[in-house]
């Protein structure tokens, strides 16, 4: 039986992380509390907007409202990583190499772990920015499509173009396809190769989480009353392929999914703050957590896969323990 | 989506603030936030730049339209308000209501869209009113060189018409017949240095469908003395003339069956004024919904208040380009006469095809 550790926090959690086997709880009026023998925070920032986990999960990536952007270790120690004045830093993502990007404007910022950094400046808007898990190729997501950038390098960034704005953005574990939300309630995606286009539409409401299965053979996404979870084993994805639909609700929407490190199994949070675990092969649902105050906003595995970070919009966030 | 609007606290209420450079907007601004009146307010502003009020809930965004990818031309969006509101929105309790100032430049109908539009922020806030500072000196000026300067006051819920002490009473008379012809369901107010109660401009609940037209008790009634605006069906002017060439200045003091035509040349907006008796719901919904759908890139603002027959309750409905909203707002009085009145601002409308499909819907 799954057990419920609860953690009441005061606000919107708008990460939940496992930063070396520790969860990390980042709310949005910019404190970070962690659960390390006992409740422990840190404010980090007045406003912090985004969170992502380095590559390795030896620390966590923050920005804020106050245009900075920051690093907090297990042990909560923070160290400010850049820092650009009175703008919001809406987004930010950890890369190979000790790498880090933000978007702010119309630019995605990429520092790199010897304190260098380069701006790659775009037409509009930065709205998410995404690194792919082995090279240094960031993808930079805006109205009219996504731009892949080799930061370490001169070599020209690609353009992969299509009307419309994209608001979040993440790589295939393997880099071979990018994937989009977009503003009208669908997903994009490409096949870097060709640029090939792949359209995933059909949701009900914006598409705010999505997360790889194990080696990337399958996208679990929120945006409607089921995880709806496309196939990506073939070389052109899941174009012509219906998706899975798990843990189908009739009144209450998915707005939050988080994919189980080590087996085809997707945690699924709802707007009505319950979980789910669902495996895909036979879709058997087991219940992880009861509804609670708000919506799922943020779900984390650790490594293992035994234990998950949750939080919500209204704070009341917790760890579930599958193994006991 | 409406499980999780169910938990969300009350909506937070968003005054949008347009008006060309100079026209007072930053003087309104700055009074806003430093007049007490119990309220605290999150600003959305495109430059910090002359706002002299030291507040950390003041937020620069780059304006940003987003098309929807749908086909339709009309249909935008701000995308960095989405951005800046959702944030906002996660740290609630700090403010009660938002203000959005936009360039002078701006577009008004993407900003007023996003609320109606995006849902998230749908959920979390509403749309209070649109309000537009006009220079009452620069005024001219503004609309012989640009379709934004007109577009701001056909778009606004209240008209703050500004600078009135640099004009002449004669100029002014003709700036306000002006603002009447573009738009003659605005609330206007003539001020000096924007000086005017802050209740008159914030908390109007313009698109609350409850509360539009209470505003405006005396909405396209011909009868009433103080609206020289109204024009009624039965009024003979042209109304969709583009050539105002021959318009010349005329008082409006004692002409309130007629409509204004503007004493100001360079105007194209029109507003399209139509009153009926009693409804019949089956042709007046695909009627208004074919109108919206291949004339909504024309219309600016819609409104109106419908009797539907054998219907005890007020039907409201207003639109924003395409995006139409109606309700029932409340019963019929017993001294109130059960007619039909709806109102259409915005460019190349034929206010006689309107008029005849208008008058065919009726039950």
């Amino acid at each position: 039986m799954p057990t419920v550790a609860p953690l009441d926090l005061a606000g919107h959690c708008v990460s939940a992380n496992f930063i070396a086997g520790i969860s990390f709880f980042s709310l949005a009026e910019g404190e970070v509390h962690r659960l390390d023998h006992g409740q422990k925070s840190v404010t980090v920032h007045d406003g912090l907007l985004a969170a992502a986990p380095a590559l390795d999960n030896r620390s966590l990536i923050t920005s804020g409202e106050d245009g900075r952007v920051c690093s907090v270790d297990a042990e909560g120690n923070v160290t400010e990583l850049a820092s650009i004045g009175r703008k919001w830093i809406n987004c930010v993502a950890a890369g190979p190499q000790g790498a880090v990007a933000f978007g702010y404007g119309p630019n995605a910022v990429v520092r790199f772990a010897d304190g260098k950094s380069r701006t790659l400046t775009h037409k509009r808007s930065v709205e998410a920015v995404a690194f792919a898990r082995k090279g240094m190729r960031l993808a930079a997501a805006h109205y009219g499509g996504a731009t892949l950038h080799f930061p370490a390098s001169e070599a020209k960034p690609t353009e992969l173009l299509w009307e419309g704005a994209h608001t979040k953005v993440t790589f295939s574990p393997d880099g071979n396809f990018l994937v989009t939300a977009m503003q009208e309630n669908a997903l994009h995606g490409w096949r870097i190769s060709d640029a090939k286009h792949m359209r995933m539409s059909g949701y009900p409401a914006k598409v705010k989480s999505m997360s790889w299965s194990v080696k990337g053979r399958w996208l679990a996404t929120s945006g409607a009353p089921a995880a709806i979870v496309w196939p990506f084993q073939a070389k052109d994805g899941p174009m012509g392929k219906a998706p899975l639909e798990l843990g189908t609700r009739g009144d209450v929407l998915v707005t939050c999914v988080a994919c189980h490190p080590t087996d085809e199994i997707a945690a699924i949070g709802y707007s009505d703050g319950m979980i789910l675990a669902v495996r895909f092969a036979d879709t058997k649902e087991v219940l992880l957590r009861r509804p609670g105050k708000g919506a799922i906003s943020s779900m984390s595995w650790d490594d293992e896969g035994r234990r998950l970070a949750f939080g919500s919009e209204a704070g009341d966030c917790g760890v579930v323990d599958i193994s006991a | 989506m409406s499980d999780a609007q169910t938990l969300s606290p009350a909506q937070i209420p968003v005054t949008v603030l347009t008006g060309y450079l100079g026209s007072g907007k930053t003087t309104l601004l700055n009074r806003i936030l430093s007049e007490t009146h119990g309220k605290r307010y999150a600003v959305i502003v495109n430059e910090f730049g002359e706002i002299g009020i030291d507040n950390d809930l003041i937020v620069e965004s780059d304006e940003e339209i987003y098309e929807m990818n749908n086909g339709c031309v009309c249909c935008t969006v701000r995308g960095d308000l989405i951005r800046t509101v959702e944030g906002l929105m996660r740290r609630p309790g700090r403010f009660d209501a938002i203000l959005v100032e936009t360039t002078g430049l701006a577009d008004p109908a993407p900003v007023a869209q996003t609320f109606f539009m995006d849902d998230d922020v749908r959920a979390k806030t509403k749309l209070d009113a649109v309000v537009a500072l006009v220079d009452a000196k620069h005024l001219p000026l503004r609309l012989k060189d640009s379709q934004e300067a007109e577009d701001q006051i056909a778009f606004a819920d209240v008209i703050l018409l500004n600078k009135t002490d640099l004009v002449s009473r004669e100029e002014l008379r003709d700036i306000e017949g002006t603002l009447r012809a573009i738009n003659p369901t605005a609330q206007i107010y003539r001020t000096e240095r924007a000086s005017i109660g802050l209740d008159k401009v914030l908390d109007r609940g313009a698109f609350d469908l409850k509360r539009v037209l209470d505003n405006d008790p005396h909405f396209l009634d011909a009868d009433d003395h103080d609206h020289d605006h109204v024009c009624g069906p039965d009024c003979d002017h042209d109304h969709h003339h583009h050539d105002h060439d021959h318009h010349h200045h005329h008082g409006h003091d004692h002409d309130h069956h007629h409509g204004t035509a503007s004493p100001i040349h360079d105007v194209t907006v029109q507003s399209v004024s139509l009153r009926a008796g009693e409804m019949d719901p089956k042709k007046f919904f695909p009627w208004i919904e074919k109108v919206t759908q291949n004339e909504g890139p024309n219309i600016l603002r819609l409104k109106g208040i419908i009797a539907f027959k054998d219907d005890p309750d007020r039907y409201v409905v207003q639109g924003v380009h395409m995006i139409m909203e109606g309700d029932h707002q409340r019963a019929w009085k017993d001294d109130e006469k059960r007619e039909s009145r709806l109102v259409f601002i915005g460019r190349k409308l034929n206010a006689d095809a309107l008029k005849s499909a208008f008058e065919a819907s009726q039950a």
